[in-house]
């Protein structure tokens, strides 16, 4: 069965390919990219004005399942992730139960298999949270399917077990995704120790609490040999830091997310939960750092940490609000608006950095349309103008400050495996 | 105005207009009716989630003097305790159609969550650290009494056109935990919205981190910030900064940032002392201070009776017509 994506820009970091082109897919994979108009197939799609890359893929999402299907599920939000553009994400391991048996895993990739619109790889917990600070089992883990380890929402705060914890995971070559929080500097706080949080008389979590887990974390990182990959960067230090380990030839990676380079803490105010994360967004010298990282690509890659939350849960005290925001839906047309059009990052490197870059990292296949690649494409409509609205997501929660943002660029559809993903 | 969440988003033209219309209603306190008719029928629920005897009683008196119904919600005994959320307890309080909710609470910004619930007006009594705006009012009431008209009376019968609220002559030394003072952000917004200069004073971990980007100079060191001060306002120092490693001992902050007879000595010699009560005497503040010298039985007593003429002065504005009464 041949698909053709006809008449659209062909966008491919990975082999450096921006033309025009018909894009062909047989039997769910790559076939290859022809002169427009030359494409032939059972299927032949009109995409003509429209951008078409590798598909997306997000190596930082909550999806929620099992354990918390009222915020989100597999099938929420994989549909979500492809309304974003995303044909795959990976998925944390702060559910409930964890992922930190095989049977998680496998129940995670068998749902995923049924009723998802993205791919889904699992990612392991690195600490069993019912076994009082174990390690958790993890070539178990990596047998049953995780592709990298986590202490995602439970950081490890005792460097020693950060230690064996990375000398575990670098025998079996698996990437540790590390969230970077020295928790006895932000005990209690609920925002940026910053003016904002001065003015409104909410406790802070001071950048320092970050840039001193990633120090360390890099350091044991040296040592060890593991291979490390910092989580939602969000402080100008620790862009700084990595700098300089990336040119001791460290082995280590970062990510940060659209909030971080479109907001800072004031969006806080006034109490506004949906401006809530962890960590949270910080000053506007951390801003002007973070798109600087990105830039110079000190960041590696871009990933969401998409955190749904329902509701009920966010109206609520700030202090008490939950920490976390959306993010799948909003990624492409925030990075196009502010990393790309002030010529921060080309097109090409901003799709790369969300695609080719992230599977790189955790060694996934995908972020590339070569010929006999599995066919997973994202088309977009760079042109798109549409408002963040309740009813515009797909994501069971509704927890982004971007409601009411008018953005530019959408989604048209994805392909997955040559199937058409519409939503 | 619709809510009074805030010194800081309101308006300096309101917050004169609050305190004109409190200088006028003080004279109600002072006959042996204290009541008038001018909220008969409107009824203003207090939702206290921190205990307070002081502030509640205050709302309550002012209310009942104005002839309102005041209700008080013992969260303790309430749904509350069976996890109702803010939110539903509001939308319930409302459609038991009352016409104000007072609300105190240990969070921050849940005044300003429960303004956005409610269709009534909101009054802040309190939010965690952030604010506590009847007591900036009343605490400005009080130094302008002292400072500005120069006595303290039950009455102020055509003073306010000869003795407008402007502060700008005064400087104001704030000493204490800072960084947990919800009374000293919003007297930070009143006082310089009226042009005081105000200063803050305290040990360094109490200090918010970045209390310099306020309109204020911030001191650690208590002779600096007290020299030439014109209203020195005490903060009650929490016990259990000690124990959360904020403070070595009680015995070290009294000596460094207490108010004594002797440090009192360095601020201007006919400095006003004041307090939000309630006292730690031997703490903040000596007993000596406490008991007598430098007039502060008399500020902390006023204050007290400001408070009531002050949220009278809210209620009417808020619940009632909205025009300032005139007096003269």
């Amino acid at each position: 069965m041949k698909l053709v994506l006809a008449g659209g820009r062909i966008l491919d970091p990975s082999q450096g390919v921006d033309r025009e082109g018909d894009l062909v897919i047989e039997d769910g994979r790559i076939a290859g990219i022809v002169a427009a108009g030359t494409g032939r197939g059972e299927d032949v799609r009109d995409v003509r004005g429209r951008l078409v890359t590798p598909g997306l893929i997000d190596i930082h999402v909550h999806l929620r399942e099992p354990g918390f299907e009222y915020k989100e599920d597999i099938e929420s939000g994989t549909r979500a992730a492809a309304a974003g553009g995303f044909t795959a994400v990976c998925c944390m391991p702060n559910t409930n139960p964890a992922i930190d048996t095989a049977a998680v895993v496998r129940q995670i990739i068998e749902r995923a298999d049924q009723a998802g619109s993205a791919r889904v790889y699992p990612i392991g917990a690195l600490i069993r949270t019912m076994e009082g600070g174990q390690l958790a089992e993890i070539a178990d883990l990596k047998a049953a399917g995780v592709v990298a380890i986590s202490d995602d929402a439970f950081p490890i705060q005792n460097a020693e077990t950060m230690r064996r914890g990375m000398e575990y995971c670098a025998q079996f070559g698996l990437v540790l995704m590390t969230h970077n929080e020295e928790k006895a500097l932000t005990a209690g706080g609920a925002m940026n120790e910053g003016y904002a949080a001065t003015l409104m008389g909410v406790p802070g979590m001071p950048g320092v609490a970050e840039d001193i887990a990633v120090a360390r974390n890099i350091l044991l990182a040296e040592l060890t040999g593991c291979r490390l990959h910092l989580l939602h960067m969000s402080t100008a230090r620790s862009v700084d830091i990595l700098r300089r380990a990336k040119a001791r030839g460290i082995a280590v990676t970062g990510e940060t997310a659209p909030h971080y380079w479109v907001l800072t803490d004031a969006a806080c105010e006034g109490f506004q939960t949906n401006a809530k994360m962890n960590p949270p967004l910080r000053t506007e010298e951390d801003r002007e750092a973070i798109k600087a990282g990105l830039g110079d690509g000190t960041i590696d890659c871009i990933a969401t940490d998409h955190a749904p939350h329902a509701p009920y849960e966010k109206e609520r005290e700030f202090d008490q609000a939950p920490f976390g925001i959306l993010g799948l839906e909003t990624a492409f047309p925030l990075a196009y608006a502010h990393l790309v059009q002030p010529g921060i990052l080309s097109l090409s490197d901003a799709i790369a950095r969300m695609s080719t870059v992230p599977a790189r990292i955790l060694g996934l296949p995908g972020g590339t349309l070569a010929e006999g690649t599995p066919a997973d494409v994202s088309v977009f409509d760079l042109d798109a103008e549409w408002t963040v609205t309740p009813d515009s997501l797909r994501s069971r929660s509704r927890n982004t400050p971007f409601l009411g943002w008018k953005l530019r660029g959408r989604a048209a559809f994805t392909v997955l495996g040559g199937r058409i993903i519409e939503t | 105005m619709r809510d009074l969440l805030s010194l800081r988003e309101t308006s300096v033209e309101d917050i004169r207009r609050i305190l004109e219309t409190a200088a006028n209603l003080k004279e109600i306190l002072s006959r042996s009716v204290k009541k008038v008719p001018t909220l008969r029928g409107r009824s203003m629920v207090t939702l206290f989630y921190e205990s307070s005897t002081r502030t509640r009683t205050s709302f309550e008196l002012a209310a009942k003097i104005m002839s309102a119904e005041a209700v008080n919600i013992a969260v303790a005994q309430s749904s509350v305790t069976k996890g109702e959320s803010l939110k539903d307890t509001l939308r319930t309080l409302q459609s038991l159609t009352c016409d104000c909710i007072v609300i105190r609470h240990a969070s921050s910004g849940a005044a300003h969550l429960a303004a956005q619930f409610a269709d009534v007006p909101v009054i802040n009594a309190g939010d965690g650290r952030h604010e506590h705006p009847t007591q900036g009012l009343l605490d400005i009431l009080t130094i302008w009494e002292h400072k500005v008209v120069g006595r303290v009376d039950d009455t102020y019968p055509g003073e306010l056109s000869s003795h407008p609220f402007d502060l700008s002559h005064l400087t104001v030394a704030i000493v204490g935990d800072l960084a947990h003072s919800r009374v000293a952000r919003s007297n930070v917004w009143g006082l310089t919205k009226l042009g005081a200069r105000v200063r803050w004073v305290g040990p360094r971990t109490l200090l918010p981190a970045h209390a310099g980007r306020l309109p204020v100079t911030v001191h650690t060191d208590l002779r600096e910030a007290l020299e030439g001060a014109d209203v020195v306002m005490v903060l009650r120092l929490q016990l259990e900064r000690q124990e959360k490693g904020l403070l070595p001992s009680i015995r070290e902050y009294a000596r460094q940032w207490g108010i004594s007879p002797r440090t009192l000595s360095w601020a201007k010699p006919d400095v006003l002392v004041m307090h939000p009560g309630p006292m730690n005497r031997g703490v903040e503040i000596s007993a000596e201070v406490a008991d007598g010298a430098g007039g502060i039985r008399a500020g902390i007593e006023n204050q007290v009776t400001n408070g009531v003429a002050v949220r009278m002065a809210c209620l009417y504005l808020l619940m009632g017509s909205g025009v300032a009464p005139s007096f003269d």
